[in-house]
């Protein structure tokens, strides 16, 4: 009895995990490893269009005898870089109506013309011309035999599909003069973005975990940065900062603090004289990540509060008594307490810092040295319209991304040892 | 000790003083009055003679009148070293003092030869000041954002600091952006759109999500534990890894340009933190309930209809919410699957109008402001819901 339940309840269980399981499947997990194929390929973005071969039917009556109607077809081949073999065509006609001479190729049986067309090479191109003649003597309406579209079929090699393979573009992308600068922006970035947004959260929770007039409304305040969309924040940072008109740059003209306009997204370095040390800042990158810390600092911010609430308050009240400072209660009562909220953070944070495409690209398109591992792809697979490099790039970040994984379960399963 | 005490009071709270009119004249200035200057060493200056002075009435007169003496004193001063400016400017001032100076009605002698005091006082203003710079930081693009849209090309290009808004102009002129960019730039398609592509992710999920969490939640069956694990793993599988393949995928079977495209592949993407959402609730539902439902003749479907999902109403409306906001907010894909501007998303067309021909900003940020609104409305009137979500969900953004 209890077997057969059991069974029942299996059944059940893969009965209802089954259809988000397949879709899961199909989207995420068959995509990472159909990118591990294409990044073995030498596939460019015009390749993706199927081969089709074409027919574009003329319809022209002949003035002797208007009996007779000529129909061309213009036949051709829509890829410029493939061969399509076995092309098969078809196409109907109306009643009493039958071809005065055939080629070899062609066959007319029960009003349908059907030909076999053989291999088209690419670009290939062909007319095709048949005088129909009405058995009737009738004339024939040419909007009758135009109102009849042409089926054309073929087989052709899909390039994704063949077992051709190269070892080429992971050569580029390690052999690239830049990778070595593209990773160590991506680490930069991400990095500073992710130690950034952890400082600023705990600026701010600590603040809002104290009782002021407006705290709720201030909690969903500092939320905005994350909930809004990203691209109308980035747009509208792109217009604060412009160097021209944007208002930052006129505010700190206008008090006299900066002589000229800096343009903060489109200039790469910066000298800043620090004592007496000509040290060079990436400017553009900089703001960059002051925009990443701005839009996720909301994250770290809501953890870490609800970290903070749940510490006990006798832990501070015991503190007084000893006559603690607020720096010791903090240092000694409060990072403890959020400590492990902050690793786990980080990790995860590190990981989506390390994948941010949209940010960067709708700021500065990955110019003036803001270029990182995921606007590479993008770039290579897109604006370059090599696919094969696009997705060997991509293979380099999944690499990556499982070594992050790799330390975080690691941490995350020291965390439970210890809990 | 005292003295270092005093110091420090007067220091900080001068600076916390400043910092504020700072803010206030910044706005100010973006009402495009002309201001050009801080006047950072002579407010300096008069606010530690003001604190120090606070210091010595501490408790003999009256608080209250003791700010408002203050605040009056201190807002003369501004006015006496400012120029040509207009009367509501003062009045600000004086508020910002007022507020100033009830802060710090408590510090006298007293307070400050306590142990630890000048830490104390740090850490009050840090929170003070952390409380209005970061309002102001975040707020600020926001209030840019709705001002642009309500301004001109030629106004904006004139005075690049002037956000004042003209009520004068009456209501059609002042909303002209956006008359513009629904009627001109097809707006109100667009964002039909995104509801649709938004709404029908958050249906789809939940369709696929609720008896998913429920079998993962409740039922034994081989590979459970792996199944929960994968889904966290997946789910920190980013979109940037996932566009090419998709993209060469999609463009074979023609499902770009499509909204059915763009549905699969949200609800694929929001799907395995929906799981991981609402399996930790439902594990958190009594057991007893689902065996009286059993007992009452219940097959799994009715438990799941008529037990647990009443119960857990409020975890599926936080992943409803989250999902609704990410499918909205969601940029990448709807960059790779869209280029027909019949089948745009809100994102896409505001991302098409700046690449696009010049088009002049405020009707950029008008569409900001449409695509913005309505997810903000959503987050305020829902926060809780939506809170709950982020911080359950919000491992991934």
């Amino acid at each position: 009895m209890s077997t057969k339940l059991a069974k029942i309840e299996k059944r059940t269980a893969y009965l209802l995990i089954l259809p988000s399981v397949l879709l899961v499947f199909s989207i995420i997990l068959f995509p990472i490893f159909s990118n591990i194929w294409i990044s073995f390929k030498n596939v460019e973005l015009k390749d993706l269009r199927i081969p089709e071969p074409r027919a574009k039917k003329l319809v022209k009556s002949i003035k002797e005898n208007p009996n007779q109607i000529k129909v061309i077809y213009k036949l051709r081949n829509s890829s410029l870089t493939q061969e399509i073999t076995n092309v098969k065509f078809k196409d109907k006609y109306p009643d009493n109506i039958e071809p005065i001479s055939l080629n070899n190729k062609c066959q007319f049986k029960s009003n349908l013309l059907k030909c076999e067309l053989g291999n088209w090479p690419k670009k290939y191109r062909e007319n095709l011309e048949i005088v129909f003649q009405n058995t009737n003597n009738q004339e024939i309406s040419k909007k009758e035999l135009k109102s009849y579209k042409p089926k054309l079929s073929g087989k052709s090699q899909n390039i994704l599909l063949t077992y051709e393979f190269t070892l080429n573009n992971f050569k580029k992308v390690i052999k690239d003069k830049a990778f070595i600068d593209l990773l160590s922006t991506t680490f930069y970035y991400t990095f500073f973005g992710t130690i950034g947004a952890i400082v600023f959260g705990i600026l701010a929770a600590q603040m809002v975990n104290q009782k002021f007039f407006g705290r709720t409304f201030m909690r969903s305040v500092l939320l905005f940065p994350y909930v809004a969309p990203v691209v109308a924040l980035a747009y509208t940072w792109e217009l604060l900062l412009d160097p021209t008109s944007g208002t930052l740059n006129n505010l700190l003209i206008n008090y006299q603090i900066i002589d000229g306009p800096i343009n903060l997204l489109g200039q790469k370095y910066v000298t800043l004289n620090i004592f007496g040390f000509d040290f060079k800042l990436r400017l553009a990158l900089t703001t960059v990540i002051i925009f990443e810390i701005w839009r996720y600092f909301p994250l770290a911010f809501l953890f870490i509060l609800a970290r903070l609430q749940a510490v006990p308050k006798e832990l501070y009240e015991a503190a007084d008594v000893d006559g603690a400072n607020p720096t010791q209660k903090f240092l000694n009562i409060t990072l403890p307490q959020i400590l492990a909220v902050i690793s786990i953070l980080f990790m995860i944070r590190f990981i989506w810092n390390f994948n941010k495409f949209e940010d960067i690209f709708l700021l500065t398109g990955g110019a003036s040295g803001t270029r990182t591992l995921p606007i590479n792809v993008y770039q290579q697979g897109f604006s370059i319209g090599d696919i094969g490099m696009g997705s060997a790039v991509s293979i380099v970040i999944v690499v990556f991304l499982l070594i992050f994984m790799f330390i975080y379960f690691k941490l995350l399963g020291k965390r439970a040892d210890e809990n | 000790m005292k003295i270092k005490n005093i110091f420090t009071y007067c220091f900080i709270s001068s600076l916390f003083l400043f910092s504020l009119i700072c803010i206030w004249k910044i706005l100010v200035t973006l009402q495009g009055i002309e201001l050009t200057n801080f006047n950072f060493n002579k407010l300096f200056i008069f606010g530690i003679i003001l604190c120090v002075i606070n210091l010595l009435i501490g408790k003999k007169l009256n608080l209250n009148i003791k700010i408002i003496l203050l605040a009056l004193l201190f807002s003369i001063f501004d006015y006496f070293i400012s120029t040509n400016l207009p009367i509501w400017y003062s009045f600000g001032i004086f508020l910002i003092s007022l507020f100033f100076f009830n802060n710090i009605k408590d510090y006298d002698k007293n307070f400050l030869s306590k142990n630890h005091s000048s830490q104390k006082l740090f850490f009050n203003f840090l929170t003070l000041f952390g409380i209005t710079l970061f309002s102001f930081v975040i707020l600020f693009p926001f209030y840019m954002m709705l001002v642009t849209s309500f301004k001109t090309q030629a106004i904006l290009l004139l005075n690049p600091l002037d956000f004042s808004i003209n009520f004068a102009q009456g209501l059609p002129e002042l909303f002209k952006s956006y008359f513009i960019v629904f009627k001109d730039y097809n707006f109100g398609r667009y964002m039909l759109t995104s509801t649709i592509v938004s709404l029908g992710t958050v249906i789809i999920t939940l369709i696929f999500a609720i008896p998913a969490a429920y079998a993962v939640a409740r039922l034994n069956f081989f590979g459970k534990n792996f199944l929960s694990t994968s889904i966290l793993i997946i789910y920190l599988f980013p979109a940037i890894v996932l566009v090419i393949p998709l993209y060469t995928i999609f463009s074979q079977l023609g499902l770009r340009n499509s909204i059915e495209g763009l549905l699969i592949v949200y609800t694929a993407t929001t799907l395995p933190v929906a799981i991981y959402m609402l399996q930790g609730y439902f594990k958190s539902i009594p057991k007893e309930l689902e065996e009286a439902g059993i007992i009452d003749g219940q097959n799994w479907l009715g438990i799941i209809f008529k037990i647990i999902l009443p119960l857990s109403l409020p975890a599926i409306s936080s992943v409803a919410l989250y999902v609704f906001m990410i499918a909205w907010n969601e940029f990448l894909f709807s960059l790779m699957f869209l280029d027909r501007p019949n089948t745009f998303t809100l994102s896409r067309a505001i991302q098409f109008l700046n690449v696009g021909a010049e088009t002049p900003r405020q009707y950029l940020m008008a569409g900001s402001v449409v695509v913005t609104l309505p997810i903000l409305i959503i987050f305020v009137y829902f926060e809780k819901y939506l809170v709950s979500g982020l911080t359950a969900g919000s491992v991934k953004g």
